[in-house]
């Protein structure tokens, strides 16, 4: 049982204090709790389906295709619809993503894996009319029959196509095909695949260079049917090809994986010879949006990245002026991601989500204002702050300038005609980009890739500019090339080149050129004008700018047969220049705020300052009159702590001028406790403290008139005893003429070694210091804890000497001692404390005078006693073995002795007792465990 | 009527700013912490030096801020003086901080003096406000000291030029070295936390070791969690996930949003941890 009450105080108690804290804590708990709970709820439902179109040149070849249907679930009535479609090697997964935010945005989405991909039948026919665009107009013949889509006439849904990459494609197709569409959001897409494989960056009428890495990556993604490189670069998971689940998975063909056989030939002719024929020239054809964007009357949002060696700007840019030429509203973005990039920075890709948002919402709601024709794009600032990726700055211009800027300026190049060497093979080539590897979009702008094969490449470099350009656009320049063969295929590089030589290929962007007809002499060679890639860069100032022209480069096919060529370029390079004005940064709303946090806090700050000075203001005014010339008034005074010890129970003196006080005490019986009260170091729990008429609360002006000691010396080790002194002094901020320095240095008496550190100090030595400290400035009241601790004898008694001095100006001390010698030669009152309670106090001397009773030593204690008795004492309490302490009722000494040797009793010792040892020794010999021990 | 204090003693007078000053001046730890502040360049300095140019530091894929900021340490004044401060931003500074703040109140009370100062008397808040602004003082100073010595270093060794960045346009040698005392300003901002921490440590404990120590471990404890890419958006509100945000001020133009964050997450948890020291420290008992 008392274990377990043992066990039980062991805990906490339960405070006030405690269960406000817990309470706050368990609330936010649960609110956090409540918060990740009700975060999750989603506000759109899915289902998956099956849906079988019928698609094909005739219309009657029924395909399977894997779908999902997102609604938005707080709808009313019904909703416009978002069909979204995937990149090339994705599935419908790949977009879930974008297709749930468009859902949570009040449209109903649905998404499907294209057919020749994942659980889709079918097989790829590269967003052909007939197949890819067919298969998607059953699906919006689907949408039309939902009854929770909005139409526009019966069998004609309100729809958005949005897509990016292939899925990009299919939405300008589609639109160019079926004039249901309401708007679309092509992204990272192609105009002409025959320009996109086969890239012809010079003015002539040649057949381009083959782009033989990308086309292999997109030709082994679709034959293999799982998890691909390209796909995991633009984002989401695939899903492969199960048997069984597809139409053409069952039985692959391992040259031709899920490509249909047309385009399977195409691919493997052109692979092949690095020429197309023309049925694959055909084919290409008819799954480029170039073909039918006179067709498309939907608002479109172009949105194409700046680092794509895929699908350059230059795609967007034809998209673009092809549906603009019919009047179609056109707006174009660009970012700075793409298929080598990625989605780009969050800025980007937020900016780009917002386009987007803003695009449909107009489109197919008619929601908020006609988004205007103006022009988006983004440029490089720097290295994240917070993680490894990159920042960009977004930009606006009045209107979309294509891919000759809103400016130019011209550079001039040296450099003479040079020979290169053309690698058997294309062996070693050359590098600019690493195609699908989708490589950290830093590495591919800061220039960490490309690499030139000495030989291979000819350079033409510029004066460091002597301003930066801000580059958007197609630089242009003229080239001049010679060639035993007559032809000659050749890559030009633009490389901005820092101070320190480090060069840089912006986006690993080349511009393949593939002529024909050359002479073999450079002289008689006619300038022909090459376009490079569309690049947003700025090139600082004291950058120089490098052409490379190069004979080979790994993403290409180049000639098998070993040659040497002559080029040279003219010295006028052209470069366009962008210059818009920056996207106001959403990042300054945080230093507004910031702004207002410093000033929420000053305002608080100010308040607290006002109100604790009021409160001050008043406390200080209030004065008892009747104690004002009293230097201490200490009434009532109890000190409970928050463990339930009572260290003071009700102790009430006074300290009149004049009056060396002595607080007399066993160790524990709270003479401390009172003196920590009266310094101010510790609130009472109740009563009050007065000194020279002022409450004293802690850190109440009237401290200043009050010099202490209390539970020892407290010095800084690293100073000396007078540096020590000179702090404390300095700590007061009161005049240096007031300290009283000398006074105080000879009370403490210390020589030369007041100019040692106190570290090094002996326990006296720092004691005598800090009296010293408390005499500063001879302050009315002194206080003194135990101030002979550590002393020696006669240091004992010059002390005495010096508090009894000390106390006769009209100034009063107050000494706290648990020795009765030491009060008693040294004070003029004293007070008795012993458990928290006074149990004596008056003048020393009414208090040590004659008291009553006697200590007596006698040969028979029982024989004593009992003659004592007899005499009509009022008490007899035996002491020791031969003791005896009486009480002697009036009784002379005298008589008393008299008495026991009358009846044989030998005294040996008869001592008057004092009245302060009898008050003293009553407390300490009753219990000498003290009062700290209950 | 009596005087309500003795003559000359005024309260918003009592621990003077320079008595506070000489206080900590005269004491070890300050002078070997700014002393370190100059020792420190000089060893980054030697330790350079013995870079013999060898192979293998080209590690491809260790790209990022960090390792740019190192590759260009020895190409400038500006960039060895960049590169100094991102070696001891994370710990070092750390450190250097919490000693101002976590030991200032916690050494008065262990040695006894805190009571004499509390019955001269100062009034418990006042000298609160100067032990945080001479913390504060200090704090700045080694901070300068580091950023002085690094540059005078650098500058002397290496030669005074633009401040380069891989990435990034390189910056005009004036423009960079505001950039630099901006970075600077930015790291002794995210400091707050770290003051505010040990400050309010220091008031409720007796042991300056403790204050310290405790202040940097759970500083420590809070850069740890925010590696963990689990927590997701809690660790926006980590006192230290906004220490990196300097890097910011590398490109042009300035990113900036990141500093504002975490300009007022320092501020709003200073104020927090400032607070909560002042309400306890001017309410309780003095035990020491």
């Amino acid at each position: 049982m008392s274990a377990l009450s043992a066990g039980l105080r062991k805990l906490p108690r339960l405070t006030r204090r405690r269960a406000i804290t817990a309470s706050v804590v368990v609330v936010l708990l649960a609110a956090a709790a409540v918060w990740t709970v009700r975060s999750d709820r989603s506000d759109w439902t899915s289902e998956d389906l099956r849906l079988t179109v019928s698609s094909g040149p005739a219309g009657n070849e029924p395909v399977d295709l894997d779908a999902r249907f997102y609604l938005p679930a707080d709808r009313s009535g019904k909703v416009p619809a978002v069909l979204l479609a995937h990149g090339f090697g994705g599935t419908k997964n790949s977009v879930s993503s974008d297709a749930e935010s468009l859902a949570s945005r009040g449209y109903a989405v649905l998404t499907w894996t294209a057919r020749g991909f994942g659980r889709s039948g079918g097989e790829i026919h590269l967003d052909s009319p007939d197949y890819e665009v067919k298969d998607a107009q059953g699906l919006l013949d689907w949408l039309a029959t939902r009854p929770e889509v909005s139409t526009d006439a019966a069998g004609d849904p309100k729809v958005g196509v949005v897509g990016g990459s292939y899925g990009g494609a299919l939405a300008l197709l589609l639109a160019g095909q079926d004039q249901r569409v309401d708007a679309i959001v092509p992204s990272i897409t192609w105009n002409d695949l025959n320009k996109s494989f086969l890239p012809q960056s010079a003015g002539t009428d040649a057949t381009g260079v083959f782009k033989k890495s990308w086309a292999g990556l997109f030709f082994g993604n679709g034959a293999a049917g799982a998890e691909s490189a390209v796909s995991a670069q633009l984002g989401g998971g695939s899903e492969t090809a199960e048997g069984g689940v597809g139409g053409g998975a069952a039985a692959l063909d391992p040259a031709c994986g899920r490509f249909s056989a047309e385009v399977c030939a195409a691919y493997l002719q052109m692979a092949t010879t690095g020429i197309p024929n023309a049925a694959t020239t055909e084919l290409l054809r008819k799954s480029s949006p170039a073909t039918v964007l006179d067709k498309i009357k939907a608002p479109t949002l172009l949105v194409q990245g700046a680092v794509d060696t895929l699908f350059p700007l230059s795609e967007a840019d034809a998209n673009a002026k092809g549906i603009a030429a019919t009047g179609t509203p056109v707006r174009v973005a660009w970012f700075t991601g793409g298929h080598d990039g990625g989605e780009g920075p969050t800025s980007d890709s937020d900016r780009v989500k917002y386009l987007t948002v803003q695009w449909l919402d107009h489109y197919l709601k008619g929601e908020g204002e006609v988004p205007g024709d103006d022009f988006t794009w983004s440029r490089v600032a720097g290295f994240s702050a917070l993680d490894r990726g990159l920042v960009t700055n977004g930009y606006s211009a009045q209107a979309y300038p294509g891919m000759g800027g809103t400016g130019r300026t011209q550079i001039s190049l040296t450099g003479s005609a040079q020979p290169i060497a053309n690698p058997p093979n294309g062996n070693p080539g050359a590098l600019s980009s690493l195609p699908g590897l989708g490589g950290r979009l830093s590495s591919v702008l800061s220039g960490g890739v490309a690499m030139d094969i000495p030989g291979q490449v000819a350079t033409f470099t510029s004066e460091p500019l002597t301003a930066g350009v801000d580059v958007g656009g197609s630089p242009t320049l003229q080239l001049k090339a010679a060639s035993p063969t007559g032809e000659a295929t050749l890559f030009v590089k633009l490389y901005d080149v820092d101070q320190n030589g480090a060069s840089t290929l912006s986006a690993g962007l080349v511009a393949p050129v593939r002529l024909t007809g050359l002479p073999a002499d450079i002289a008689t060679a006619a300038p022909i004008t090459v376009t490079l890639p569309a690049i947003v860069r700025r090139i600082e100032a004291g950058h120089t700018v490098r052409i490379a022209v190069a004979t080979s480069d790994q993403a290409f096919l180049t000639p098998a047969q070993p040659a040497t060529y002559t080029v040279a370029v003219e010295p006028s390079l052209t470069l366009p220049t962008l210059v818009g004005t920056p996207i106001a940064d959403p990042g300054t709303l945080w230093w507004y705020a910031l702004a207002g946090v410093i000033a929420a806090i000053l305002l608080g700050l100010t308040v607290v300052i006002l109100v604790i000075r009021r409160r001050h203001r008043r406390r200080e005014t209030s004065v008892i009159d009747g104690y004002a010339e009293t230097p201490l008034v200490v009434d009532g005074l109890r000190k409970a702590y928050g463990d339930g010890f009572v260290a003071v129970q009700e102790i009430g003196f006074k300290v009149e001028r004049g009056q060396v006080v002595g607080l007399l005490g066993p160790n524990g019986a709270g003479k401390t406790t009172t003196l920590r009260v009266l310094m101010g170091l510790t609130t009472p729990t109740a009563g009050e403290i007065y000194v020279f008429g002022h409450r004293l609360v802690p850190g109440a002006p009237i401290l200043s008139r009050v010099g202490a000691l209390v539970e020892g010396p407290g010095f800084l080790p690293h100073l000396t005893g007078y540096e020590n002194l000179r702090a404390y002094w300095q700590a007061t901020g009161r005049p240096w003429e007031d300290a009283r320095f000398d006074e105080a240095l000879e009370i403490a008496g210390l020589g030369d070694s007041v100019h040692r550190r106190t570290k090094n100090y002996s326990h006296g030595m720092r004691q005598r210091l800090a009296i010293a400290q408390a005499m500063l400035g001879l302050p009315e009241l002194l206080v003194l804890d135990e101030p002979t601790d550590g002393l020696d004898p006669p240091q004992i008694a010059e002390m005495r000497r010096v508090l009894q001095r000390y106390a006769t100006d009209g100034r009063a001390v107050l000494v706290s001692s648990h020795l009765l010698a030491e009060v008693e030669q040294t004070c003029t009152h004293a007070v008795v404390v012993n458990k928290g309670r006074i149990v004596a106090s008056g003048l020393v001397d009414d208090i040590v005078g004659d008291s009553p009773s006697v200590q007596l030593d006698v040969s028979d204690v029982p024989a004593a006693t009992r003659v004592l008795e007899e005499l009509g004492v009022r008490s007899v309490t035996p002491e020791g073995t031969h003791g005896l302490i009486v009480d002697m009722n009036g009784t002379a000494r005298s008589e008393l002795v008299a008495s026991l040797v009358t009846a044989g009793i030998g005294v040996d010792r008869l001592v008057p007792r004092r009245r302060l040892e009898d008050a003293f020794l009553a407390l300490v010999g009753d219990n000498s465990r003290g009062s700290g021990d209950r | 009527m009596s005087a309500s204090a003795a003559t000359g003693y005024r309260a918003s007078r009592t621990l003077p700013i320079w008595a506070e000053v000489r206080r900590q001046a005269s004491r070890r730890r300050t002078q070997l912490a700014l002393g370190f502040m100059v020792l420190l360049p000089l060893i980054i300095l030697i330790a350079f030096e013995f870079d013999t140019g060898g192979p293998g530091d080209e590690d491809a894929d260790g790209g990022g801020a960090f390792s740019s900021i190192a590759d260009l340490g020895t190409s400038g004044g500006l960039n060895f003086a960049l590169f100094c401060l991102a070696v001891s931003a994370g710990f070092l500074l750390v450190v250097v901080v919490a000693l101002f703040f976590g030991d200032t109140v916690a050494s008065e009370a262990s040695w006894g003096s805190l009571r004499y100062l509390l019955a001269v008397p100062v009034p418990r808040a006042r000298l609160l406000g100067v032990k945080l602004i001479v913390a504060a003082g200090y704090s700045v100073l080694a901070f300068l000291t580091l950023l002085g010595s690094a540059l005078l270093m650098g500058t002397l060794r290496y030669g005074w030029g633009p401040l380069g960045s891989t990435i990034a346009s390189e910056i005009p040698p004036a423009e960079g070295l505001l950039r630099l005392l901006g970075i600077l300003a930015y790291l002794l901002v995210t400091m707050l936390v770290v003051a505010g921490l040990a400050f309010l440590m220091s008031v409720l404990t007796d042991a300056a070791l403790g204050a310290v120590g405790g202040a940097v471990m759970l500083w420590i404890l809070s850069s740890i969690l925010d590696q963990i890419t689990a927590l997701g958006g809690i660790r926006d509100f980590l006192p230290t996930h906004y220490t990196d945000a300097w890097r910011g001020l590398l490109s042009t133009p300035i990113q900036s949003e990141d500093l504002a964050k975490g300009a007022i997450s320092a501020i709003v948890y200073a104020t927090v941890f400032w607070g909560v020291a002042f309400y306890r420290f001017t309410r309780k008992d003095i035990t020491s």
